[in-house]
């Protein structure tokens, strides 16, 4: 029987497991260094707040994993030795394989800061960044401020986190203005204010320039390069993005460059080996996808793609039309197609923008000013349905089609204030058009 | 505002004790006319319970109602006990005659109930005299109290939005001590509630006037129970708007669940008692309200005159066609989240504690055997009442009406219902009864599994699997394992409440009816991945 053996059991790493085993009868083993059973780690700021306990970020029971012979190695693999099929283990123990699977995920970026290494800087990614945390932050006697390095989407759910407990947190960010390399300003203006709103300091424009210990190595504080004021603080989180996590295939005869590179069919360079997830690079970027992507479902499309070519059925990784979203504090992000921000726009792109008056909620749209074709839209605060963009994205809709439709695609909760009519109007009066919203219709959101 | 919270909870704390501690107060015994005379009203012929009570009650003693209660449930015994004797003996003498004659002594109802209406007959004391002040010592604290404690949050929680920041961290809401003792708190009232009703007297005292002024006579346990019901709606409801003020639909169905208790659980009842008629709740359907087709009830409705027979064919439409037509709609949360009583308390009361409802597979099988049992038990019950009611018969199918009912009241109404449905709440989630139990929430179950346009909207392939859904699913669904395969939720359970949509992160739940079409959807690929193959799919 054929022995498939995956590293790495996050998102990517289970959802191969899962879809071989569907597929086919092969031996399965997944290994793990960090936990024996799969957890989401989109959750483990729920715990630390107290949404949940660790038990209820593991999708599956643990009856789950025996039940569909997935077995289960917790250990951590040091070397691969793709002439003999081989993994060797921290302990020296080694296991064989046929096909192997690499999904090993990444790790927190560290840009070679004087002090990343001190007692009480941490990242928040693994399993053991959380309990890491839980020792340094239980509450704000023991850490009586936090700092937090770097203006992304961990970023702010590490803010979010310590607040929830009522730690002091100081946010440096590098750019002028909340993660506006992604975010058009309005939006990011928007989250500005909203961090401002809970109590967070946010810097921006503002670059780390050391961490100081105390003689014990913990942390004591930080040093702001631009001004070179010290914050004092127990806590650093260095939140400034991630990096494959593939230091251990160095030594092996697997290509990599940033991360482990790819082809379409996920295939290494080495035959019977993959790579997936947030530690596989493709080649050439899909689209306008970057070439490694650290997304949770992209690694759960990857998952579900290379089963199918270890299952016999070699099929290419495509994933369809962009989409993501996110939370910022109490505001909720969607996004569908493309948006770029103001500083990475695309030739020709065009913003149709609104934004409520006085809540939390605004859109862009993008789309082609010759064309009129929908390029993509950013929601905040307002939420929309998938399926209904994913098919305008396909048919290369004109934003005046979306707009006509906009009803269609609202996914709110029942009773909520609808916004479409003020949108369109918006658009109208900017566009001296006369487009008339048309009411929802569930024959046309069932007619994909 | 922490400390205005503080007080909050010492006021209430203060209240509920003097509430509890109210029970022991007063003092109880008749004289021998007043005993006489309720003999007589009650047309008990027992010489022998006469003889016991006078012996027992009609005295100068300041007996408290603990002793009240052993001394009249003794002399019931007493009396049947020597009535069952002679039955023994007569029909050992083989003398048919004179023991049938005995039987015209015995006493049937519950040696408690005896004593409660004694102890309310014969009730003295501090409470009895001032009821108003007492209403305020023990409501109006409590309300007071738990008002200081939930209102400042509208400041302490922050901007609107989700607010579970905690909940896993403390004792009251993680099965902690303070649940456990909640637990305590609970399931002993229901046992005293449902069968030591004497020792409850002196909280029926405090509502003599409101009683008298709502329905024109004095108040009974379930009376106190009921106002009590509402209150806890009411205080809890606020506590619902404010942590969940972000969203519309909570708010509407939280105004919902609070009017249909209010006005028809206990408004409505009161005043058609206050004009003669049989008080009824237009909403409470069969099964659920499963004493609707006992005798004592089709006979109350029959001579209650046009609207006796209102109710009468109300309560069948009702089940048959309001009930199942509305969840074909709506979904059962028409009934089971914006209607129902006990529903009403779980989304109230029972709100803090929705996270610990258990999600594993073995629970989801046990709640299938458990609630179709009990709907199975329900309807054989009521089958052989009607039977019975109709024949004339005491029996059918060798089940004897009088026990099959007795014990479904003790079981289900009383056990499942009352002690283990809101005892529970602490420990194993808010809906404990309506998951495992309530007959009704199966049958609706039913409909909505395979005929509803009812359905929880899976959002493409947005779900990143936290499980902030399936851990405050109060049913115990497991929604992450459907959101995360992109699959529409159409469970039998789901009384749609719509939290799981109200914590969703990434915004991947939407409870919406729809066309029955495309409920259920395709879910061979999540939506963004291989968008050939989601074509080859559509084309199928």
């Amino acid at each position: 029987m054929e022995h498939v053996v995956i590293i790495g059991n996050g998102i990517a790493g289970i959802t191969a497991a899962r879809h071989i085993r569907k597929n086919s009868d092969k031996k399965i083993t997944v290994v793990s260094a960090e936990s024996k059973f799969f957890f989401s780690r989109t959750a483990l700021m729920y715990v630390y707040m107290g949404h949940q306990k660790f038990e209820h970020t593991q999708p599956y029971e643990n009856w789950f994993w025996k039940k569909n012979r997935i077995d289960l190695k917790e250990g951590l693999v040091e070397n691969i030795n793709t002439d003999q099929k081989k993994l060797i283990f921290k302990d020296t123990s080694t296991i064989s394989y046929d096909r192997l699977i690499i999904a090993t995920g990444s790790k927190p970026n560290k840009f070679g800061w004087k002090g990343q290494d001190l007692e009480g800087v941490m990242g928040m990614y693994h399993k053991q960044d959380l309990e890491n945390l839980e020792k340094h932050a239980p509450n704000n006697i023991v850490c009586k401020r936090a700092v937090i390095v770097g203006g992304g989407l961990i970023g702010i759910e590490l803010a979010e986190m310590l607040v929830s407990r009522k730690i002091p947190v100081t946010f440096l960010v590098r750019e002028d203005s909340f993660w506006n390399g992604v975010l058009p300003a309005q939006e990011s203006e928007m989250i500005n204010k909203h961090i401002l709103e809970h109590h967070i300091d946010l810097r921006l424009s503002t670059n780390l320039k050391e961490i100081k210990a105390d003689k014990n190595s913990k942390v004591t504080s930080v040093i702001i390069e631009e001004t070179g004021e010290e914050i004092e603080c127990n806590v650093v989180g260095l939140t400034a993005g991630v990096t494959p996590n593939i230091d251990f295939i160095k030594g092996s005869k697997i290509d990599i460059k940033k991360g482990v590179l790819v082809n379409r069919f996920l295939e290494t360079n080495i035959a019977d080996v993959y790579a997936i997830g947030d530690c596989a690079e493709q080649h050439e970027a899909i689209g306008q996808r970057r070439t490694i992507e650290a997304v949770w479902y992209t690694g759960r499309m990857m998952g579900e793609t290379v089963a199918q070519t270890i299952c016999d059925n070699k099929t290419e990784y495509k994933p369809g039309h962009w989409f993501n979203s996110a939370k910022f504090l109490d505001i909720e992000y969607q996004t569908y197609g493309w948006v770029f921000s103001e500083r990475n726009k695309q030739e020709n792109e065009t913003y149709f923008q609104w934004q409520h008056p006085k809540e939390n909620k605004c859109i862009t749209i993008s789309y082609n000013a010759n064309s009129r074709q929908f390029l993509g839209i950013n929601t905040f605060g307002i939420r929309m349905r998938h399926e209904i963009f994913d098919k305008w994205l396909s048919k290369n809709k004109t934003i005046e089609h979306v707009l006509e439709y906009l009803a269609d695609a609202n996914f709110d909760p029942e009773f909520y204030k609808l916004h479409e009519a003020e949108i369109v109007a918006k658009f109208n009066q900017e566009n001296n058009t006369n487009i008339q919203l048309k009411k929802k219709s569930w024959k046309r959101i069932f007619s994909i | 505002m922490k400390f205005i919270k503080n007080i909050g909870l010492v006021v209430f704390i203060i209240g509920l004790t003097i509430f509890t501690t109210s029970i022991f107060t007063g003092s109880f015994n008749l004289t021998q006319k007043e005993l006489n005379s309720y003999i007589s009203d009650k047309g008990y012929k027992s010489d022998v319970l006469k003889e016991a009570l006078s012996k027992a009650i009609v005295t100068s003693n300041n007996i408290n109602i603990f002793e009240f209660s052993s001394k009249v449930t003794a002399a019931f015994e007493t009396s049947n006990n020597y009535y069952d004797a002679q039955i023994a003996k007569y029909s050992a003498e083989k003398n048919w005659a004179k023991k049938s004659e005995q039987y015209e002594y015995k006493i049937f109802g519950k040696p408690h109930s005896l004593s409660y209406e004694l102890a309310k007959k014969s009730g003295k004391g501090f409470i009895k005299e001032n009821p108003g002040l007492v209403w305020f010592l023990t409501f109006g604290l409590g309300i007071i109290g738990a008002l200081l404690f939930i209102l400042p949050n509208l400041i302490l929680l922050g901007k609107p939005g989700i607010k579970n920041d905690g909940i896993y961290h403390e004792s009251a809401t993680n099965r902690g001590w303070i649940a456990w003792l909640v637990l305590v708190y609970l399931v002993t009232f229901y046992l005293v509630l449902y069968f030591r009703p004497d020792y409850l007297v002196n909280w029926t005292f405090i509502f003599d006037p409101i009683s008298n002024f709502l329905n024109g006579g004095d108040a009974s346990q379930w009376f106190v129970y009921g106002f009590l019901y509402c209150t806890i709606m009411l205080v809890m409801g606020t506590r619902m708007y404010i942590k969940y003020r972000h969203n519309k639909y909570q708010i509407v169905r939280t105004t919902s669940v609070l009017f249909f208790q209010i006005v028809f659980a206990f408004l409505i009842p009161e005043i058609m008692t206050s004009l003669n008629m049989p008080g009824y709740d237009f909403k409470s359907a069969f099964p659920l309200d499963y004493d609707f087709f006992f005798e004592w009830n089709i006979e109350s409705l029959k001579n209650s005159g046009g609207i006796g027979i209102f109710i009468l064919v109300w309560g069948i439409v009702l089940t048959l066609v309001i009930v199942p037509v509305m969840v074909y709609f709506f979904g059962k949360r028409w009934y089971c989240s914006w209607v129902c009583g006990c529903g009403g308390l779980a989304e109230t009361l029972g709100d803090p504690y929705r996270q610990n409802s258990d999600k594993t597979l073995k629970s989801w099988k046990l709640e299938r055997w458990l609630i179709h049992a009990v709907l199975a038990f329900s309807l054989l019950m009521t089958a052989v009442t009607l039977y019975c009611y109709f024949s004339g018969t005491q029996s059918f199918l060798g089940i004897k009406s009088q026990w099959i009912k007795d014990t479904y009241s003790f079981l289900i109404g009383a056990w499942f219902a009352g002690v283990i449905g809101t005892g529970f709440y602490p420990i194993f989630g808010n809906r404990v009864w309506c998951r495992f139990g309530c007959p009704l929430a199966a049958y609706l179950g039913f409909v909505q599994r395979f005929k509803s346009r009812f359905r929880i909207t899976t959002n493409g392939g947005q779900c990143i699997s936290c499980g902030n859904c399936s851990t405050y699913c109060e049913q115990g669904i497991d929604v992450r394992a459907y959101a995360q395969k992109g699959e529409n939720i159409v469970r039998s359970s789901c009384v749609g409440c719509g939290i799981c949509s109200a914590v969703c992160p990434r915004g991947v739940l939407k409870l919406e009816n729809g066309p029955e079409d495309g409920r259920i959807n395709p879910t061979e690929i999540l939506l963004g991945n291989d968008v050939d193959l989601m074509s080859l799919i559509n084309k199928k």
